[in-house]
């Protein structure tokens, strides 16, 4: 039998499981990002620290984002705009996800490509019909994968990816937020 | 024995083969939760033929029909009869504590002393609902299937039907047909056609094995457990149920309904991936029967294999509704039930309330449970899946009963 290898340690990932159901209290993340104006539109966004499994943690290097609006927006493009950050975000979770669930079933796979398109009528954020909303009308992701795998197994994945995912419940379950002036 | 439906009635016909001296205590009469917490409407979702219990079948004209509660009731109540069961109906159990030697159990009637107990009070005995229907404003109607006997109850107007299951899919079909205006909120469901290569859909639950799946051989058992009953109709024309039925008889789909907010109810917009979810699993099960039925060599007795357009995704599905507008008379959550469990004064349930227990043989030595969901079978909780569980779950109690005399 040959082994499958996709690159995800899928025991750590069980093991967790059942570790933190007997201990939910541990299982209280916080995620965190500071960001800081810099001029116009532009702003960047740095991530590093967040809290899990009880105490504080670390990645292993600080990163930062920039983020403005490009030049048809009137302003200088130095980054992308920040509901783009959005599509990066939903990507990259199903992807890991198409991934972890791809080993847990024993799939091997060879490359996992997926495009994202976000639909946006503008006319919300720029107030002009209140109908509109401000973000995403819809959004669309299509997925090419090429595995030791049937089409319906495929699908399968993709259909579970989506069913753990955390930015997939994010953007498509309403979530409270709270904005505050410190 | 507390409970007199099928469960308690089939342990008790064990016990009775085992000449264990025993008593089967009813809150209200036999066959209770068929005779006052059903709809009007409501028929098996098992054909007749399946409908079986130890020594007692469907004898009838109509093998492949599907009983009404009142046929129902009158098959338990007759098995209860030839069976003679010590049934005590009218007695409510409301508390069960552990002694030294075995149970105190105090009910409506007095006390009781006994060496073990099963419990076989059902699965269903209380409707969830979720916490937001507190946020649901006044002027609408709330109702769960227990407060439900048909649609001539209902205000007129907009009916706003929370839940994909059996229930889900029967009161929104037949909520439609009286001519309201229905939404249904969908969230993960398992969709199953009623026929399949001219065969109920049961049959080959039933004959392929994947009823007789053992709760030690199912991958994920808290999964299973958790499942939703399939969106399945018992009808004299044996038709499908699904959503795709359901769209064309103009019920409009909405996700899961995941929060109230100013008084507008919000739903996933995750409604496809629950509808491929459940096109992929019906697709995988009818890949196991036909599997099966070509390993057995069954396939010339049954029609060639089929299979069913994907559930169709609406153009664009709302994600909010506001309650306040008048749309919406009447919500009826058809979000599940779970098994009453309050009046078991041990810790033998865990945080969520659920039973612990290995295959209805409870942590507590001479305490038994029958009925719930893939108890011991994936077929537990259907009435001709009641036979192996009690007379195995019976077995383990005739030992201990052994062990400690």
């Amino acid at each position: 039998m040959t082994t499958i290898d996709n690159g995800v340690n899928v025991q750590a990932l069980l093991d967790a499981r059942e570790v933190l159901k007997g201990a939910p209290e541990a299982a209280q993340f916080t995620w965190r990002a500071s960001s800081r104006w810099q001029n116009g539109v532009h702003s960047t966004t740095t991530i590093q620290n967040f809290f899990g499994l009880g105490q504080e943690q670390s990645h292993k290097s600080e990163t930062v984002f920039t983020a403005d609006h490009p030049e048809v927006f009137a302003a200088e493009d130095n980054g992308i705009t920040p509901i783009e950050y959005l599509l990066v975000g939903l990507a990259s979770c199903l992807t890991a996800g198409v991934a972890s669930v791809a080993q847990n079933r024993g799939i091997q796979l060879r490359s996992v490509e997926s495009t994202v398109e976000g639909n946006h009528d503008i006319r919300g954020i720029l107030g002009a019909d209140s109908d509109v909303r401000n973000g995403f009308n819809d959004i669309k992701v299509t997925f090419t994968i090429d595995a030791d795998a049937s089409q319906q197994d495929i699908e399968a994945l993709v259909a579970q990816s989506q069913k753990r995912s955390a930015v997939f419940d994010a953007l498509t379950n309403p979530t409270n937020v709270t904005v505050e002036v410190a | 024995m507390i409970g007199a439906g099928h469960a308690g009635l089939a342990a008790s016909h064990f016990l009775r083969d085992r000449s264990v001296d025993h008593v089967v205590l009813e809150r209200g009469e036999v066959a209770n939760s068929w005779r006052h917490e059903r709809w009007d409407s409501l028929r098996l979702l098992t054909p007749n033929w399946q409908s079986r219990l130890p020594g007692h079948r469907y004898e009838g004209p109509d093998p492949d029909g599907y009983m009404t509660m009142g046929e129902v009731i009158e098959f338990i109540e007759r098995f209860a009869t030839v069976s003679r069961a010590p049934v005590r109906t009218g007695t409510n159990v409301t508390s069960v504590r552990r002694t030294d030697d075995g149970y105190h159990v105090t009910t409506s009637h007095g006390e009781i002393r006994c060496r073990a107990v099963v419990i076989a009070s059902g699965a269903c005995n209380r409707p969830t609902v979720p916490q937001f229907a507190d946020a649901v404003p006044a002027s609408v109607v709330q109702l769960t299937p227990f407060d439900y006997a048909g649609p001539t109850h209902l205000p007129d107007g907009g009916v706003l039907v929370v839940g994909a299951s059996a229930t889900g899919v029967q009161l929104a079909a037949e909520l439609k047909r009286s001519g309201r205006p229905v939404i249904l909120s969908v969230g993960e469901h398992v969709r199953l056609p009623r026929l399949y290569r001219g065969r109920d859909v049961l049959w080959w639950m039933d004959a392929s094995g994947v009823w007789d799946q053992r709760h030690d051989e199912v991958d994920d058992l808290a999964r299973a457990r958790r499942l939703p009953s399939p969106q399945l109709v018992g009808t004299p024309e044996r038709r499908t149920l699904d959503l795709n039925t359901l769209a064309a008889m103009g019920v409009e789909l909405v996700g899961r309904w995941a929060a109230v907010r100013d008084g507008r109810a919000l739903f996933s917009g995750g409604l496809r991936n629950v509808f491929s979810l459940a096109d992929l699993k019906m697709r995988r099960l009818l890949d196991t029967f036909d599997e099966w039925a070509r390993a057995h060599g069954c396939d010339a007795e049954v029609d060639p294999p089929e299979r069913f357009a994907p559930t169709h995704v609406p153009e664009s599905a709302r994600w909010q509704i506001d309650l306040r507008s008048g749309e919406i008379r009447t919500i009826v959550w058809a979000t599940g039930f779970r098994p009453d469990f309050r009046w078991l004064d041990m810790p033998v349930v865990d945080e969520k309330g659920r039973l612990l227990h290995e295959g209805g043989v409870v942590g507590s030595p001479g305490l038994y449970a029958l009925g719930l969901p893939v108890l011991r079978r994936r077929k537990s909780t259907f009435i001709h899946g009641i036979e192996d569980d009690a007379r195995e779950v019976i077995d383990h109690l005739t030992r201990h009963l052994a062990v400690r005399r």
